[in-house]
């Protein structure tokens, strides 16, 4: 274990603790939006964003909240960003709350969110809390990135809405249904796992 | 006849877990054994049909009367999260047994999305109470079933070879893209 340095707790979330691809947080969003890039994408920003401002209030309330209604606070301080980001969403990208419909609110159980008030945010000072939320936000958003970007491609042939595959090439459906996501996902834990096997034993 | 079908819908052709991807963290985390993914399957079905029963009734005689939507979220969650703590302190006064086998999964119910998102899809939909308590009953049935069917496929597994970085989580999200195909064939069953 190495010592706990700024650095060391922004970058642990990247690779190292992955919410997905190690500790397998925050699954339902991760397979439920992300047939396409941007949702993908919207999905995670979305899903940083709550995870960041809910760690700065809960580091900074950790000495006021009894440890007896914790659980409690810290889902309706994360209720209360995720219902803030609804609104937005609503109002500046439709289009985008639409597609995401019902799992913009579910980001307030996604457990990624509160696991990490409880195991990190409701324990450490207020910067380290910020550094350790970005960095699970952009491993996060990363896993995001490459899950729905594999999906796109095979599903519909296209990145970012941007047509990448040859005319002839033809849509896999099940991508972009629930088996691809299932698929798509077991296979990216499995190549985690080679990598992160190989470096070690170099090690 | 109506209500049967959506009861049908919902456990078989809308599966939470295969087809709306509700429920997933205990879906991996819970189903290494049968008997346990049984317990956690019927403590969820609980409190879904609970729940869709209260959520639907707090928000149609409170929210909605009296115009605080913006709140739907927040309380939702309120609601839940106290569900859970009566259900566990009625499991433990009235059946200490099953209380001590439901033991850690009581809890972790509050953050199961599938309950969630089960009051959110009653709210957006505009279901009637009936068929909002009959989806709620569905639903976690439909849990259930896929809960103790990847918990069998795993025992087996147990004993099988596997290549070493797909151990775990890697090999139980392919098994299960494999059951959420074949359950998709009973799409159209039910429009």
């Amino acid at each position: 274990m190495k010592k706990a340095t700024p650095a060391y707790e922004f970058s642990k979330g990247i690779w190292k603790e992955n919410p997905i691809l190690v500790q397998l947080l925050g699954m339902c969003p991760t397979l439920a939006v992300t047939s396409t890039v941007i949702n993908g994408v919207a999905m995670a920003l979305a899903t940083s964003f709550v995870l960041i401002m809910s760690s700065l209030i809960i580091s900074s309330l950790r000495k006021i909240i009894p440890s007896s209604v914790r659980i409690a606070s810290f889902i309706v301080v994360i209720a209360t960003f995720v219902t803030l980001v609804d609104s937005f969403l609503k109002a500046y990208f439709y289009d985008i709350s639409k597609a995401l419909g019902p799992f913009i609110p579910l980001i307030i159980v996604n457990c990624l969110i509160l696991g990490r008030q409880e195991a990190f945010a409701s324990k450490n000072t207020v910067k380290m809390s910020i550094l350790d939320a970005f960095g699970m936000g952009v491993g996060f958003s990363l896993s995001l990135l490459v899950l729905s970007t594999v999906r796109e491609i095979l599903g519909f042939g296209t990145w970012f809405g941007i047509q990448v595959m040859p005319d002839l090439f033809n849509p896999w459906m099940v991508m972009i249904m629930a088996p691809g996501a299932f698929l798509t996902l077991g296979i990216m834990i499995g190549a985690y796992g080679i990598f992160k096997g190989k470096k070690s034993k170099g090690v | 006849m109506e209500l049967i079908l959506l009861f049908i819908s919902f456990v078989i052709v809308n599966n939470f877990v295969l087809s709306q991807f509700l429920g997933i963290c205990p879906f991996l985390g819970v189903s290494q054994r049968i008997d346990a993914a049984f317990s956690m399957g019927l403590a969820v079905t609980f409190v879904m049909s609970i729940t869709a029963a209260v959520s639907w009734a707090v928000n149609n005689l409170i929210l909605k009367k009296f115009g605080l939507e913006i709140l739907e979220y927040v309380v939702f969650i309120l609601v839940i999260a106290s569900l859970v703590q009566l259900v566990e302190m009625f499991v433990k006064k009235v059946s200490p047994p099953l209380y001590r086998a439901l033991g850690i999964y009581l809890p972790l119910i509050t953050t199961n999305c599938a309950i969630l998102g089960l009051a959110l899809l009653i709210s957006l939909k505009e279901y009637n109470f009936l068929q909002g308590l009959v989806i709620g009953i569905g639903g976690g049935v439909g849990f259930t079933l896929a809960l103790v069917l990847i918990a069998g496929i795993r025992e087996e597994l147990e004993a099988a070879d596997i290549p070493e970085p797909m151990k775990g989580a890697g090999i139980t999200l392919i098994v299960s893209g494999i059951m959420a195909l074949s359950f998709s064939g009973f799409a159209g069953l039910i429009k």
